[in-house]
């Protein structure tokens, strides 16, 4: 076992002061490895994200129990200017590149942790992972494709030297091939710069191929964990989350053993 | 005969129809219906003159504010216009009365159909424009209506002003406070009426639809260029309406009062009496017209106290500092206004004495 | 046809005055999307401090000039703290209003502790600074406008193009929640953006108030002629806001000089409007990307 990089204990989320979407959630993050995040919407996952890296505050929402530690660090509630500043950045869902910005100036904001200080060669090193965006430096975000926006917010986020990356359904609306493609570099980047990810995912199956272990979140608390060679062995979520059903016969709700399970997971 | 119903502690409802009841209760109605009985045959015989006009104001003003509350808090179109709009109104009663000998009965309402007319004009921009666009397109539609109202001469007389004969039913005379707080309020009472129910038909739907998301409201079949228009027709329609009631009431008007500064006020009272909310807009204007006169009260105490006015110090611009606050403050504090204070008291004695 | 020159020399010159008494507007609507109905009371409040500054505290000019801008900058910082702040997030009208309600504080203060005649400034641009051109006479006061607007355009152009506070300052008014994600300091973006505009609004300010003289009223009215030139211009651009001012600056002065006086006031609305039907975002706007 590695080192421990961000410890989650036991933390329950509150929205507007009622709607509780976790309830006592833990995990640990292992340095160095890609651990992934599986459920359902509305599971949970995007709120544990954001609970880790401060985003949970302009949505009215809070850590009301527990404790997240990150390298020895008390982080649950900061700002997000300062866990940032730790290493700690957030791929947010859906995409959200800055519109009006250029490729290039868009890149140029994920230098906010460390303002001033040199960024070419972080530059060249995002061109490097994502050769799309050169030819597309100079246009506007707005303008781009769905796959060039999320290697965009990849590699705004790999600017900011990221010790923790945290990335939100990078496969969201993209064709396979892309997925596939943005999956590779994701292993690339977890192997090459060393940096933990833990990615949030609805489309298990690529996230278990490159992450090396796996929580399953359901009506925000975890209900499964395990390496994802495990995981993806395992016959439930072989079942309903990969749709392979073991005997290839469709279940009959008489089985109620079976519906119970299902239930679960739905 | 059926069991008169009270809160029920909780959601109880079960079908559309209980969920667009405009009383939840019994105990509601029989309120608003007590209330207007002590308005209509108490207050009047028993407050004095001043207060009277005071509550004359209240009423015209809440009239404009309810329109202005459809078209801001139901639809979400921003309008700095309605003051124009207001004036429009004033000034079409007063020519129509005028030049053309209309009876009040017809030419407040044409007043009201004309500004209706007009706003849908200035609504037009809302078909391509959102938000702040849209906020400035009615900012320009009210200086053009104030210049235009201004320069004009020969259909508004300018700066002279025009006197309105007094309003008569059956060569009975409209005159006086008391006459004219019978025809405000039942105004205002058939105004609210028809925006209370005009709110629970389609085209309330539609309108709430508009301003919560107004492309998914296209995408489900909404002509929201139409509806929008709709709302500034019918938000001028009752600017319109008020302001020529305004014109009766005061008897001779000039362009002065259609500036800027009335269109900020009534946006003051929708936002202070709660957006989207239909009593929230009479409670704004009964907030911002008593705020008006204790303010003017106030300054102009002020100004006779002795060092105030050996030291030349002018007390009149604490109105305007006053009222800019009053505004800064609800919004900060409490932004979804009067009708949510209300709200909370009411909800607070719901299940008294056992509220937890 | 020397009418006609006179007149365009004017149009300009007033033009160049709206724009830069434009650009603090743009500023904050750039970095935080609030459009500032307070603008003009804030060119307000900068032109009577520099007066009491120079008549009461008969400070030198230079001095109660750099005063009166450090002065602004930290009411427009503790703008953004207290009133705007708390508003992040909230609805488009719930800003708008809180705008207008500051514009009534700051006239009522300004008001109450000045009054509301027209003050002027003493004299203090060398007569030097002025232009003849022929028969053409452009005043010191313009010249050193058209200095101040060029300066001041460059140093804005740069500054949001390529230093990085300016990029992220644009990333702000772009997309918070993404901003934040990246650990852009958004709550001093904004403080910072009010800051700078105020200290604009200032100067501008006091630029007005040597040639017209110092009143609320004319102040806070131009305050609101800032929106068709913005609009012409874009709201979000700088450069814009300059050829905006100068395009509203030759239509009150041409419709002054050829078509009626009294039609200057109104002319800039009309044109407004009929440019919200054309382009709805302006002459150099951005068009919004909307993708559902």
């Amino acid at each position: 076992m590695g080192e421990i990089i961000l410890q989650i204990n036991n933390i329950s989320v509150v929205y507007s002061d009622v709607i509780q979407v976790l309830k006592g959630v833990s995990l640990s993050v292992e340095k160095g490895q890609i651990v992934s995040l599986l459920g359902s919407n509305g599971a949970g996952k995007t709120t544990t994200l954001k609970a880790i890296s401060g985003l949970l505050k302009p949505e009215n929402g809070a850590v009301t129990d527990g404790s997240i530690i990150y390298e020895g660090k008390n982080i649950q509630n900061q700002a997000p200017e300062y866990i940032t500043r730790l290493g700690i950045i957030q791929v947010l869902e859906g995409r959200q590149p800055f519109k009006y910005l250029t490729i290039e100036e868009n890149l140029r904001v994920g230098t906010a942790t460390r303002a001033g200080k040199p960024y070419k060669d972080d530059l060249d090193l995002v061109y490097n992972y994502f050769p799309a965006l050169v030819q597309r430096r100079k246009s506007l975000a707005g303008y781009c494709s769905g796959g060039e926006l999320q290697m965009l917010v990849i590699g705004r986020a790999l600017m900011a030297h990221p010790q923790l990356l945290m990335l939100d359904e990078p496969s969201l609306g993209l064709a396979p091939l892309v997925v596939k493609e943005i999956f590779r570099i994701i292993k690339k980047i977890n192997e090459e710069q060393g940096a933990t990810i833990v990615l949030v995912e609805q489309n298990a199956n690529m996230a278990l191929q490159v992450a090396h272990y796996g929580y399953v979140m359901e009506n925000g608390k975890i209900v499964m964990e395990g390496t994802s060679k495990e995981l993806s062995e395992n016959p439930d979520v072989k079942e309903f989350y990969l749709g392979i059903a073991a005997t290839g016969i469709a279940k009959s709700y008489k089985d109620v053993k079976s519906y119970r399970r299902r239930k679960r997971w739905l | 005969m059926r069991r008169f119903s009270f809160h029920p502690c909780g959601n109880y409802r079960e079908n559309y129809k209980q969920e667009l009841s405009i009383f939840e209760t019994d105990y509601g109605r029989l309120c608003v219906i007590f209330f207007l009985i002590i308005l209509f045959f108490v207050a009047p015989f028993v407050v004095s003159p001043y207060m009277l006009y005071i509550l004359n104001t209240i009423g015209i003003a809440a009239i404009a504010a309810i329109g202005l509350n459809i078209l801001i808090g139901f639809t979400g179109q921003i309008s700095l216009g309605h003051g124009a709009f207001f004036g429009v109104g004033a000034y079409a009663a007063a020519i129509l009365a005028t030049r053309l000998g209309l009876g009040f009965y017809l030419a407040i309402p044409a007043a009201g159909i004309i500004t209706a007319l007009v706003g849908m004009i200035f609504g037009i921009p809302s078909g391509r424009l959102k938000g702040l666009y849209l906020t400035i397109a009615t900012l320009a539609g009210q200086f053009i209506i104030e210049y235009v109202l201004i320069h004009w001469d020969s259909l508004t007389k300018g700066t002279m002003g025009i006197t309105i004969p007094a309003p008569n039913v059956f060569h009975w005379e409209i005159a006086g406070d008391k006459s004219f707080f019978f025809l405000i309020f039942l105004s205002l009472v058939l105004m609210t009426w028809f925006a209370v129910n005009i709110m629970r038909s389609k085209y309330g739907r539609a309108f709430i639809a508009i301003r919560d998301n107004d492309r998914a409201a296209e995408g489900m079949g909404i002509p929201i260029f139409k509806y929008k228009l709709l709302s500034f027709g019918i938000s001028s329609f009752y600017a319109g309406f008020a302001g020529a009631l305004w014109a009766y009431y005061m008897v001779s008007i000039t362009t002065e009062p259609f500036n800027l500064g009335l269109s900020v006020e009534y946006i003051a009272m929708v936002i202070i009496g709660g957006m989207g909310n239909i009593p929230g807009a009479i409670f704004g204007a009964t907030f911002i017209t008593l705020l008006n006169e204790l303010l003017r009260y106030v300054t102009g105490l002020l100004m006779n106290v002795g060092f105030v006015t050996s030291s030349g110090l002018n007390m009149a611009p604490l109105r305007e500092f006053v009222f800019g606050l009053a505004i800064v403050l609800f919004i900060l504090l409490e932004p979804r206004g009067i009708a949510e204070l209300w709200r909370i008291f009411r909800s607070s004695f719901r299940l008294w004495p056992f509220s937890y | 046809m020397e009418f006609f020159l006179q007149l365009l020399v004017n149009g300009v010159c007033v033009g160049l005055l709206y724009g830069i008494s434009a650009m603090g507007f743009v500023m904050i609507f750039k970095s935080s999307s609030v459009l500032n109905f307070a603008h003009g009371e804030l060119l307000a409040l900068g032109a009577f401090f520099f007066l009491a500054l120079i008549t009461w505290a008969k400070l030198p000019i230079i001095v109660a000039f750099l005063l009166t801008l450090v002065g602004s900058f930290v009411l427009g910082f503790l703008i953004e703290k207290f009133f705007l702040r708390p508003l992040i997030g909230e609805k488009l009208i719930f800003v708008i209003m809180l705008t207008v309600g500051l514009a009534a504080m700051f006239k009522g203060l300004i008001l109450l502790i000045w009054g509301g005649n027209l003050r002027t400034y003493p004299n203090f641009l060398p007569e030097t600074l002025a232009l003849k051109l022929g028969t053409i006479y452009i005043a010191p006061v313009y010249s050193a406008t058209l200095v101040i607007s060029v300066l001041f355009l460059v140093l804005f152009g740069l500054f949001f193009k390529k230093s990085a506070q300016g990029i992220y300052m644009r990333s702000v008014a772009d997309n918070q929640m993404a901003a934040l994600s990246l650990g852009v300091h958004v709550r001093r973006v904004f403080a910072l953006s009010w800051a700078i505009a105020a200290m604009v609004a200032a100067m501008s300010g006091i630029v007005l108030g040597i040639i017209n003289g110092v009143n609320v009223h004319d102040l806070s009215s131009i305050g609101l002629k800032v929106f068709p030139v913005v609009i012409l211009g874009g709201l979000d651009s700088i450069g814009g806001a300059i050829i905006g001012g100068i395009i509203i600056g030759l239509l009150e002065t041409f419709t002054g000089g050829y078509l009626s006086p009294s039609l200057t006031d109104v002319v800039p609305y009309i044109v407004l409007v009929f440019i919200l039907l054309v382009k709805p975002y302006g002459l150099f706007g951005l068009v919004e990307i909307e993708r559902v």
